[in-house]
């Protein structure tokens, strides 16, 4: 008798989800289901909760209800630094340079949270811009380079979800075209990668499956294969 | 006899040594004041609390149970600091999210409390500490007499400021610090324990003040109100370096007790209010404080 296929080991399940910012409710109940080794983008206008539901997944914004599971473990309750610590990379929209550390201290400055995190050595090779300007101090860099940095740092940590936040915002074509072979080599890794991007062209040949937001709530979830088929859809939905 | 506008030399050199003296110790409060303040963002009133009790710990462990002042120069700082951190942990994190002018209420609650208690039980008017044998005497350099342990405490409030400092700039530690204070949120989702890290940079930070409350108690009159006068002299100095700044903080408090030390000699009578009027003029020409980022 021939077993089942292994059910694919889902690295992040959000159900339920609500999250507010003291009076205001951004949130209204998130559900999505990311499995080991995919890449999902959560697309959406500015404000439909789009950056706010991967700030609530760090337990980053005030007050959350409903449920979490990474690794099939409840981190409702967890701090930061313990969700950081399940193997969570996350790199926030503002990329989050430190203007108080050089480019290798704000490489060093995330604890190794996994084994079979990136060596400064694979990253100075795959980075080689970071290795010449290692001693600068860390927002002197361009926008391409501290976002080049912002992902770099993640990656040392061995996270193996990680969480990025429009990284291609502002930055040059030939640097998103630079991010777009990073994400791909992250992918062959095994990586998983939740990706909030405003760039639909940037996100479309990558990702495996597309959460469309809005309003705080998921309004479609679309398969790579059916991305043909609904583009008109969601064109209505990004007000392209 | 040399003079220098008037002044004799000896009694010039003599007023520079008490400055730079008082210098250090202005020093040692303001670069814990600074490190607590980048990153907790308080401004801590109780700061001079743990300085008097610094002072009166090392008092109270020799009259009752003989700790000579080498040992107190370890065990009350560490003290203090242990007391700190539990402050940290009971009553501060629990306002963490607040407004800020809670934290400030609340440090300055706890500082007229532990002040009021030990007032009831040693009174004000000063307990007697002698300094080990080993101070005793000076030596004579020329223009002037230097006592050994006014050396003492300049060499050590130097080392202890230079350490922190190479701590705070050069250190993996250190760089937790100076990125938490950009932006501790951050940090703690990249998996570093912040609170915790918060709790032990306050008890590090009282722990300065306690060190120079030992440093303090065979020259100074050991009384539990010496924090409350010194804290105001040290806010100002705070102020003219700028909030935040590791090198600013030493730098301003050793230039600010020489100023004060020059001022008693050629002009006593401002002596007591030249660092206020040296505030004033940094306020109105450089607001964010001379070490002090711009805003």
């Amino acid at each position: 008798m021939s077993q089942a296929a292994p059910k694919e080991y889902e690295q992040l399940r959000v159900s339920g989800l609500h999250a507010f910012y003291g009076e205001s409710h951004i949130l209204h109940g998130i559900d999505l289901v990311v499995n080991r080794g995919e890449l999902v983008t959560l697309l959406g206008r500015n404000g439909a909760g789009r950056s706010t539901t991967l700030k609530a997944i760090m337990n980053m914004v005030g007050r959350r209800t409903g449920s979490i599971m990474i690794n099939g473990e409840e981190t409702m309750a967890c701090a930061p630094h313990h969700i950081a610590r399940l193997g969570v990379g996350y790199c926030p929209e503002h990329r989050g340079i430190f203007s108080e550390l050089n480019v290798q201290e704000n490489l060093t400055l995330p604890p190794v949270v996994r084994s079979g995190g990136m060596g400064l050595d694979e990253i100075y090779s795959m980075f080689p811009n970071l290795y010449e300007r290692r001693f600068s101090q860390g927002t002197k860099l361009s926008g391409g380079e501290q976002q080049m940095l912002a992902m770099a740092r993640i990656l040392r940590t061995g996270a193996n979800m990680l969480l990025l936040d429009e990284i291609t915002e502002g930055l040059a074509p030939v640097i998103v075209e630079k991010l777009g072979e990073v994400l791909l080599k992250l992918k062959e890794k095994g990586l998983t990668i939740v990706l909030v991007e405003q760039n639909f062209h940037f996100a479309a040949p990558l990702a495996d499956r597309h959460y469309v937001m809005e309003h705080g709530q998921i309004a479609e979830e679309i398969s790579a294969d059916e991305l043909e088929a609904k583009q008109s859809l969601l064109n209505d939905y990004l007000g392209v | 006899m040399s003079e220098i506008l008037g002044v004799p030399v000896t009694v010039l050199s003599g007023q520079l040594l008490l400055g730079v003296i008082n210098g250090a110790f202005y020093a040692l409060l303001s670069l814990g004041l600074a490190v607590i303040f980048g990153l907790l963002k308080i401004i801590n009133f109780a700061h001079g609390a743990m300085y008097m009790l610094g002072a009166m710990a090392t008092v109270v462990l020799f009259d009752n149970l003989g700790v000579n002042y080498w040992v107190a120069l370890f065990v009350a700082p560490i003290m203090v600091g242990a007391l700190g951190v539990l402050i940290e942990y009971f009553l501060l994190r629990r306002i963490g999210g607040q407004d800020h002018i809670y934290s400030l209420l609340l440090t300055f609650g706890v500082a007229l409390m532990i002040q009021g208690i030990l007032t009831n039980i040693y009174g004000v008017s000063g307990l007697r500490y002698s300094m080990p044998d080993v101070f005793k005497g000076g030596m004579n350099l020329g223009f002037m007499f230097l006592p050994y342990y006014r050396a003492w405490v300049i060499v050590m409030a130097l080392l202890v400021c230079f350490g922190t400092w190479f701590m705070i700039e050069k250190t993996k530690l250190g760089s937790y610090l100076r990125a938490g204070t950009e932006d501790a949120q951050l940090m703690q989702g990249f998996g570093i324990n912040v609170p915790l890290l918060i709790s032990l940079t306050y008890g590090f930070g009282v722990m300065l003040a306690a060190f120079a409350g030992v440093l303090a108690a065979p020259i100074y009159s050991v009384t539990p109100v010496m924090g409350s006068h010194i804290l105001i002299v040290v806010f100002a100095v705070v102020v003219i370096g700028g909030m935040g700044s590791i090198s600013g903080a030493i730098i301003t408090g050793i230039l600010m007790g020489i100023i004060e030390g020059l001022t008693k000699t050629f002009y006593p009578q401002a002596s007591s209010a030249v660092i206020f009027l040296v505030m004033v003029i940094v306020l109105l020409i450089r607001p964010s404080g001379l070490f002090g980022k711009e805003a």
